[in-house]
């Protein structure tokens, strides 16, 4: 085959629903794979530490149908990976169980389904502790310890191409992955053709997040990847949009701290030496991209840990007294909390929005506020009677702070219902590491069965 | 003549975004390789300025690059906290990059 054809929907899978309108459009182009990653560590730790989803099933439900019934009709593999958000082994579980409905109820003939999982037993790492391989921090974090070990609830380890290979060598017309690099996705479908892997690298890079590598911005609509042993040409489907060089260059260096390296389970992608050229209105075709083999095996892992239940306030301010006093406000509010439940063992957190409640100490407007206010208050403790009182506590405490010079002394702030909500537990990121490993696989056991769409 | 113009009027984009859950990274692409130049050349975007602008210790700005394939300037800061800790208020890290819109830019020829 000189060529491979992958079109990918959606940066995200679920997260947004794809178009359905440029998807046909990709569809219709004969790709020779289907494929999409569907997590993300942007999502915030709540979802891997609770294990849910950030996405609602009707929107998963609906792209992987979409995808799905494309794949079976034209005959070409699908591939996901990072399952529902997280890519932890219930989300891989109800990933599975979908593609099974989704055959039962329109009836599709028999396809072998693959998929693998990615979660790590915490006694995994410890044992990988006490044997004195260190688990190496990430991006200026220290090498994981035991205690925060401890305190982390659930670990996903990121796949490479490993287990997608494994499973496309033992012929599996779907795959539903555990959670993933994205890149390796698609890169895997083109390595399991025999392209390059640079170019194969290249191809699962530019294609992860579908049109964000097109131009106009829109995202969720399908683009399509095509590779040859020495170069990647991506095309937007969307009508209204073109992969130019400038869209394609300014899409390699998103997401990530340096637009030259890509790191992927086993080596690197570099594309330092990478050249654009417009090709045609909507393709753009790269060339030089390198990829170099890592000296020692070394797989990301992903962990959250609980903090503790939550409640959420909000309160609103007007007075431009009480506005240029706020965090005497807020601290008159946490000596109360204080008082009644002692100096430790619960959280509060205030964002004050219309100061700096988005950038913290980071916003130079700061010292700025606008005319009026938004706190919104967090309050994190062991249990959920004592969040909803810790934050009540945080919150309504507002109402009453001793500004000394305050004219308004019925009641400080404004509230738009004087009840606090229950929100998620609050979890932590506790593990951005990498561990060695003896065996790409070792992390990622495959199954594979049959589907037999019509008969369930 | 010494004149003047935002970075909002000379960039394409100018975005932020999570890379990683303890990083966020800042894209300033320009559409012409001229204006990109000019920006470089200006001295407007550098490590001490943009930690300058964020208010950040230096020792917080991981990466600074200027690529050249997307006419892009681009920096990475290490996060106060990782993403999604309670009290965080951007997960995404999404609308940090606002205070870079009016930041000066010498235009002088």
């Amino acid at each position: 085959m000189s060529s491979l054809k992958i079109i990918c929907p959606n940066g995200h899978l679920g997260f947004a629903p794809l178009k359905t309108g440029s998807f046909h459009l990709g569809v219709d182009s004969q790709p020779d794979f289907i494929a999409a990653d569907s997590g993300s560590d942007d999502i915030g730790p709540v979802p891997l530490g609770s294990d849910t989803c950030a996405s609602p099933k009707a929107w998963q439900r609906q792209d992987l149908e979409e995808m799905l019934l494309a794949s079976r009709r034209i005959g070409v593999p699908m591939m996901i990976g990072s399952a529902g958000d997280t890519g932890s082994n219930s989300r891989v579980d109800m990933y599975v169980e979908m593609i099974r409905e989704i055959a039962a109820q329109h009836g599709l003939a028999p396809f072998k389904l693959g998929w693998f999982y990615s979660e790590v037993d915490k006694e995994t790492v410890r044992g990988k502790i006490r044997a004195g391989s260190e688990i190496t921090g990430l991006d200026a974090r220290p090498a994981l310890t035991e205690e925060e070990l401890d305190a982390t609830d659930r670990i996903v380890a990121m796949a490479g191409v490993h287990p997608f290979l494994k499973l496309l060598e033992e012929g599996c017309d779907v795959i539903i992955g555990g959670r993933s690099s994205d890149s390796a996705i698609f890169a895997a479908a083109a390595l399991h053709k025999g392209y390059p892997e640079a170019q194969s690298y290249y191809l699962g890079k530019v294609l992860e997040c579908a049109s964000f590598c097109a131009e106009p911005y829109g995202a969720k609509e399908t683009v399509m990847g095509e590779i040859t042993a020495d170069h990647v040409e991506v095309t937007a489907m969307a009508p209204e949009q073109r992969c130019t060089v400038a869209s394609v260059a300014g899409h390699a260096m998103y997401e990530r701290s340096n637009p030259f390296h890509e790191f992927v389970a086993g080596g690197m992608l570099d594309m330092t030496d990478c050249h654009y050229e417009q090709v045609s209105d909507k393709t753009t075709r790269v060339t030089g991209m390198e990829f170099s083999a890592a000296p020692e095996f070394r797989v990301k892992l992903e962990g959250s840990g609980k903090v503790g239940e939550r409640f959420v306030g909000m309160a609103g301010i007007r007075d431009p007294y009480t506005i240029a006093n706020v965090d005497a406000v807020i601290d008159w509010a946490r000596q109360q909390t204080i008082e009644r439940f002692g100096p430790d063992g619960w959280e509060l957190h205030y964002n004050v929005f219309g100061r700096n409640g988005i950038m913290g100490d980071m916003e130079p407007l700061k010292d700025q506020p606008g005319h009026e206010l938004c706190v919104v208050v967090q309050g994190v403790a062991p249990t959920r009677e004592m969040a909803e009182e810790v934050c009540m506590t945080g919150t309504r405490q507002m109402f009453y702070a001793r500004l000394p010079e305050v004219k308004g002394t019925a009641g400080g702030v404004s509230f738009i219902f004087d009840e606090v909500l229950p929100g998620s537990p609050a979890y932590r990121w506790t593990l951005n590491h990498t561990m060695a490993v003896d065996d790409p696989l070792e992390l990622f056991p495959t199954h594979t069965a049959m589907v037999e769409g019509a008969v369930q | 003549m010494n004149s003047r113009k935002k970075l909002s009027e000379l960039a394409k984009t100018i975005r932020s975004k999570n890379a990683g859950t303890d990083k966020i990274t800042f894209d300033i692409i320009f559409r012409e390789r001229e204006t990109y130049e000019m920006v470089k050349l200006s001295g407007a975007l550098t490590r001490d300025t943009v930690c300058e602008t964020l208010n950040v210790d230096p020792a917080r700005l991981t990466d600074f690059v200027e690529y050249d394939p997307a006419h892009a300037i681009k920096f990475t800061i290490l996060r106060e906290r990782p993403s999604g800790s309670a009290g965080d208020g951007d997960i995404f890290g999404a609308q940090q990059y606002a205070p870079f819109l009016d930041v000066e830019v010498d235009v002088t020829s």
